[in-house]
């Protein structure tokens, strides 16, 4: 291997590094996401103070199977909370990746790959 | 928890929507001009990141818990409006799918948090990184800070769309001065993560960091170096 990379080290590097960083997201949202604090979160905390907290209205797709981060059917509250975790990141990878393939640059063809 | 609908009237939740829509839109135009076919991936898994972090509630004070908003993560890793874009698929995908924030509020998410929380946010790190002396620290450090300011930023924002459009029935100087005090502390979390990541890619691969883009290359011309042949 040369001193100075060729372009497909690099590109090989740059893979690596994203499998890296999908196995730290998926790592946090599957495993850490059960050690989280249950504790409300500001907004929540705020409006419970202030009195306006039940002013919440129940959320339209309050049905959905992810609904609250809990996989509807699994019975068990540590693996439906990193079930949903898991299937968050997929989902967001996926809605991410189609929105910004359709806002990605077009270019002339590339001269050289 | 992200705003969930019933806080904040119909009227003011659909004119803050439009300026979302708007925001979107905008953002959706600039990243065409940026955003390399090979860059996709980075910035669908900063959204995925975004997504994870924001799972991990951390304690502040008694009783309250803060997550990370992400929007100056995401606008230094992939640039202020792909980053716009990270957060507003990661509201989407909550809204829509875990039911986390309302459906009529998701306007005023993405205004908070992709329209304050990363571009606003991403403005105060162009401004800190023209005042800190440039160097390899002055990416993640300037990072941090903007990172810190954007969360009460963000939640200064919904205490005026509370005031202008509130549905309940409180006194806003005290919504203002308790939002404020809580997120200026989940500002220091939002700041340590963001610091940490952005210095984590930043370490590994420079060239992927949006915000360390700016930084002077100099190129030098160099006699070819001479190779012996057999």
């Amino acid at each position: 291997m040369s001193a100075i990379p060729t372009p497909t080290e690099r590109r090989g590097a740059g893979s690596r590094l994203w499998f890296l960083g999908l196995a730290v997201t998926l790592l946090l949202a599957v495993v850490a996401s059960s050690y989280a604090s249950d504790d409300p979160d500001g907004l929540e905390k705020v409006a419970a103070d202030e009195g306006f907290r039940a002013s919440a209205e129940d959320h339209d797709l309050a049905a959905s199977p992810l609904s609250d981060y809990a996989v509807e059917g699994v019975a068990d509250d540590g693996v439906s909370l990193a079930l949903a975790g898991g299937l968050g990141v997929a989902l967001t990878l996926l809605a991410g990746g189609v929105v910004f393939w359709t806002a990605r640059r077009r270019s002339a063809p590339d001269r050289l790959p | 928890m992200h705003i969930p609908d019933g806080f904040v009237n119909a009227g003011t939740s659909l004119a803050v929507g439009g300026v979302a829509l708007g925001t979107v839109g905008v953002a959706l135009r600039r990243t065409r001009e940026v955003l390399g076919e090979r860059q996709v991936p980075l910035a669908a898994l900063t959204a995925a990141f975004v997504f994870a972090v924001q799972m991990l509630n951390f304690p502040v004070a008694a009783g309250t818990s803060g997550h990370l908003m992400g929007g100056v993560l995401a606008a230094v890793l992939v640039g202020p409006w792909a980053g716009a874009l990270c957060i507003t698929v990661v509201l989407a995908v909550q809204a829509l799918l875990f039911a986390d924030g309302g459906l009529t509020a998701l306007g005023l998410n993405v205004v908070n948090l992709g329209l304050v929380g990363a571009l606003g946010g991403y403005v105060v790190f162009a401004g800190l990184r023209t005042l800190l002396p440039s160097g390899r620290v002055s990416v993640p450090a300037a990072a941090g800070l903007a990172a810190f300011a954007s969360v009460p930023m963000a939640a200064a924002a919904f205490t005026i769309e509370l005031a202008i459009g509130g549905n309940v029935d409180v006194a806003i100087g005290d919504v203002a001065l308790a939002m404020l005090g809580t997120h200026v502390l989940i500002g220091i979390g939002e700041a340590l993560i963001t610091t940490t990541a952005v210095g984590a890619v930043l370490a590994a691969r420079p060239d992927l960091v949006h915000g360390a883009a700016a930084d002077d290359v100099r190129l030098e011309l160099r006699p070819a170096v001479s190779t012996s042949v057999g």
